[in-house]
């Protein structure tokens, strides 16, 4: 039997579907925090989510016919819902609103890893040579340089600024490897959003965003978001991108064990580079989130 | 009788075969993955498979000859010790801090590879294996409880010859000896041994792989019916406390350890080769390239040596001492008075000369006996096929010392013997070249070259940070002027020390035993725990972020910039 999840998690809004991708007046079936839910989009576009009972994936259904609905939020082009209470706000993404941008959903790629692992892998930079290798990085250059890492009170999130990295392909303008700059932002328990130094225009930075479908405890999946500033590259071209990149970190990630992250510092072994996910780990014990990690023994 | 966690017997989990050149097998016992891997050597390694950093397997690792190295940050791992030689995510730090996986006991013998949970029971033979030439079976994996797949085994035997049941899932029936490997608590691997070599391998192979597929498929259909046993629920040891603070600088006051001098030889004119080992034939200690060792003379004096071993070898040290007339009575008792077969007092290696391995270009400088630190360096980097230059300057070529161990590398060695000063000025300055992004070069010599090559290095534009050496000798004024009180926390007494006097006289005056040996902060003895005020660090010792960390100092030569310090004495 799986375990009820914590109260915060429970109340948190939860994303589980890229909106545009689902049908009108079929039914998709997919699972959150171990509860089987159904989806469907009404005639107007919007989404409808429920409890599943019998429900099969592709079944014809009228959304009009679905009276006991989850509370259901569209947002940054994806679906979100609540099996408890939820907040009355999503965290704010203000870049994903400017008229200029390439907003776009990247996919939905699903992990046999818990959540917050998939969160730490995305707050991660020492990984880029050995597993985004000639792409994010690529040895030699292997080094995390000092970076800043705070937890904003005010707004509740975890917050990573400076982090540098030497990059072969960074974009596809670049020519040989450049130092790129990122900032980090852990938004939600299972969300981060990434701002990334932008070759078109030095004032302003591309924004890609992980939302993490928490399905079980060891598994979920990602779905990704870009909000770039590109007017030569196509939406396939941009797609297959990130793609790549999250078929890369696929493997490594099914073969982290254990498969829940471990909130006692004395599980694993941090380093300095390691800094952000450090913080993300003690927010999420601060917070008294148990779901998808090892709580620390008190 | 249901499985434990804690069982003592070796069970075989591997067969040799499933270890072919640069692979890592993924195994399991008693519900624990398992990484096992042979080095170059043949030393053959049993971890638990997971790295220490983030839990990624290591059976998904890189096997490079002798180290392991991690899919998912590129962590190195020592073949034996299983310590961590490399992060690369900081280049320029040595792991100062003792990270080492979990390793399991291991054999190789009958063509088997044998482990066990702990190290409670000493690996002995099974009975009746003396005499034979045995030849392993193929194995086959069994979803079924290991006992069900003994009592299986059991009744292969005919009726008047029954079965001869073992201690430790070993079952014999007539001519064969049957391992059952307990897996998990529902899964076994069948191993089976013949006493000799069948006269036709495969068909025998053939013959007991069907009799096996047959078995198999009897136990597992009997399993399906039962509901399936609870798997094993092995815990993941916790790392240390020290490990699990992150940024943390703590300076280990090493342990002493006591080696025995395996072997005693001319490496060159001028140059005495030692090579040092366990007395016991353990393992020594995980090194770094560039690291050194301290070694406590008969003499009472202590003396730094670099290592100049390469990657995962530690079965001995071998360092290299000069055999000077002038030396002030410390290389020279080395070289005069320890025999092979004396034994000696080391400290466990530490690094002051961590080498960055994300370089697109190294240039290592040896003048001398300057050659071993850059040995060890060229060996780890030849290893791992990153590029790099080695330029051995020597008196004479009669003087150039480890030549066969040069001669095997693969990277460009080049020897230049007999050259003038500006000659060896003008060779340095030609191979460094101007600076270009993520170059290094690292310089081992006496004190004059040291100067040299930095000198050359800072006109053709080379940053300070792109240039690395090591100082085994103080050679900076020390500025003795200041007046400060220290505070012994564990003494309970505070005392002034005066403008010209040391920290460590004032303490000696005042009665107390204080370790020192160099007393020019050269060698470490005097290492000091620092609880409050800031130092003002004079030695060579500490490297500079152990400097940074203001929590440690050598009390010979290092005072206060704050009118008071209060050290762990």
């Amino acid at each position: 039997m799986p375990q009820a999840p914590d109260p915060i998690t429970r109340n948190l809004w939860h994303v589980v579907a890229a909106t545009d991708e689902l049908p009108i007046g079929l039914v998709e079936t997919t699972l959150l925090l171990d509860t089987r839910l159904a989806l469907t989009r009404g005639s107007d576009g919007e989404p409808v989510v429920w409890l599943r009972t019998d429900e099969e994936n592709g079944d014809e259904i009228d959304a009009d016919s679905v009276l006991e609905r989850l509370p259901v939020r569209t947002a940054y082009g994806y679906t979100w819902t609540c099996l408890g209470t939820p907040d009355a706000e999503l965290f704010p993404i203000p870049e994903f609103a400017e008229p200029d941008r390439v907003n776009m959903s990247c996919g939905s790629i699903g992990i046999h890893v818990s959540a917050p692992r998939a969160v730490e892998n995305f707050l991660d930079m020492g990984h880029f040579p050995y597993v985004h290798t000639d792409i994010l990085g690529s040895e030699p250059h292997t080094e995390v340089k000092e970076y800043d890492v705070e937890v904003s009170e005010e707004r509740d999130e975890v917050l990573a600024t400076k982090c540098r990295f030497i990059q072969p392909m960074a974009a596809k303008s670049a020519v040989g490897a450049m130092e790129v700059e990122y900032v980090y932002r852990v938004p939600h328990p299972f969300c981060s959003v990434l701002y990334k130094s932008c070759p078109e225009d030095e004032t302003r930075r591309d924004v890609i965003g992980i939302f993490l479908q928490p399905m079980t405890e060891e598994r979920c999946r990602a779905h990704l978001l870009q909000s770039m500033i590109d007017s030569t590259s196509t939406i396939t071209d941009l797609r297959r991108f990130q793609q790549t990149i999250f078929g890369q970190d696929k493997p490594i990630l099914e073969n982290q064990y254990p498969k829940k992250l471990p909130l006692d510092p004395r599980s694993e072994t941090p380093i300095r580079a390691d800094k952000s996910a450090i913080a993300y780990r003690r927010w999420l014990s601060q917070k008294g989130i148990t779901y998808g990690v090892i709580p620390q023994a008190s | 009788m249901p499985l434990s966690l804690s069982d003592p017997n070796w069970y075989p989990i591997a067969s040799s075969e499933d270890l072919p050149f640069r692979h890592v097998y993924q195994g399991q016992l008693l519900g624990r993955e398992l990484a096992v891997w042979r080095a170059d050597d043949g030393n053959v390694n049993v971890w638990e498979n997971r790295c220490l950093h983030r839990g990624v397997r290591l059976s998904i690792g890189i096997n490079e000859g002798q180290e392991l190295k991690c899919q998912y940050h590129g962590w190195r791992y020592a073949n034996q010790s299983a310590g961590c030689t490399y992060i690369p995510a900081h280049p320029a730090d040595a792991p100062a801090r003792r990270i080492e996986n979990r390793k399991y006991p291991i054999r190789e013998a009958f063509g088997l590879i044998w482990s066990a949970a702990n190290d409670d029971q000493a690996y002995a033979p099974f009975p009746g294996s003396d005499g034979h030439d045995w030849f392993a079976l193929r194995p086959m994996p069994v979803n079924a409880t290991p006992e069900d797949v003994v009592a299986g085994l059991a009744r292969l035997a005919p009726d008047d010859e029954p079965a001869d049941l073992l201690p430790a899932l070993v079952v014999r029936v007539g001519g064969v000896t049957w391992f059952v490997q307990p897996v998990d608590a529902g899964r076994a691997v069948i191993r089976g041994l013949l006493p000799e070599k069948p006269a036709d391998e495969l068909a025998t192979l053939r013959h007991y792989n069907e009799l096996l597929t047959k078995l198999r498929d009897r136990l597992e259909r009997a399993a399906a019916r039962k509901p399936a046993p609870e798997p094993l629920q092995p815990v993941f040891e916790k790392v240390s406390a020290d490990l699990s603070t992150m940024p943390d600088i703590a300076v280990p006051r090493g342990n002493t350890l006591t080696v025995v001098v395996k072997r005693k030889w001319q490496s060159a004119d001028g140059v005495i080769g030692f090579e040092l080992a366990d007395r016991d034939g353990k393992h020594l200690p995980t090194f770094q390239p560039g690291a050194h060792i301290d070694v406590h003379l008969p003499n009472g004096l202590v003396r730094q040596y670099s290592l100049t071993n390469g990657p995962g070898d530690l079965s001995r040290y071998v360092i290299g001492v000069k055999a000077e007339s002038a030396s002030k009575g410390g290389s020279k008792v080395l070289v005069e008075t320890v025999r092979e077969g004396d034994l000696l007092q080391i400290s466990e290696p530490r690094n002051n000369f961590p080498l960055r391995r994300d370089a697109t270009r190294t240039v290592l400088i040896a003048g001398g006996i300057g050659i071993t630190p850059l040995l060890s360096m060229a060996r780890f980097l030849d290893k791992s096929s990153l590029p790099y230059e080695l330029h051995y300057f020597t008196r004479n070529d009669e003087s150039a010392a480890f030549s066969s161990e040069l001669g095997v590398l693969h990277g460009h060695v080049e020897r230049h013997a007999g050259l003038a000063r500006d000659a060896i000025r003008a060779k340095v300055a030609a191979v460094m070249g101007p600076y270009q992004f993520a170059n290094h070069v690292y310089i081992c010599g006496p004190g004059a070259m040291l100067e040299m090559v930095q000198q050359v290095a800072a006109d053709l534009g080379w940053p300070d940070e792109a240039v690395h050496f090591e100082y085994f000798q103080n050679d900076k004024v020390i500025d003795s002027s200041s007046a400060f009180d220290v505070e012994l926390a564990r003494s309970a007494m505070t005392l002034h020390v005066p403008a010209g006097k040391t920290i460590l006289e004032t303490m000696r005056e005042a009665g107390l035993t204080v370790p020192s040996s160099c007393e020019q902060g050269a060698c470490g003895t005097c290492l000091t725990t620092v609880m409050e005020g800031e130092v003002d660090h004079q030695d060579v010792y500490l490297n500079k972020t152990e400097k940074a960390s203001n929590t440690c100092m050598m009390t010979c030569v290092s005072r206060a910039k704050s009118d008071r310090l209060v050290l762990d004495i």
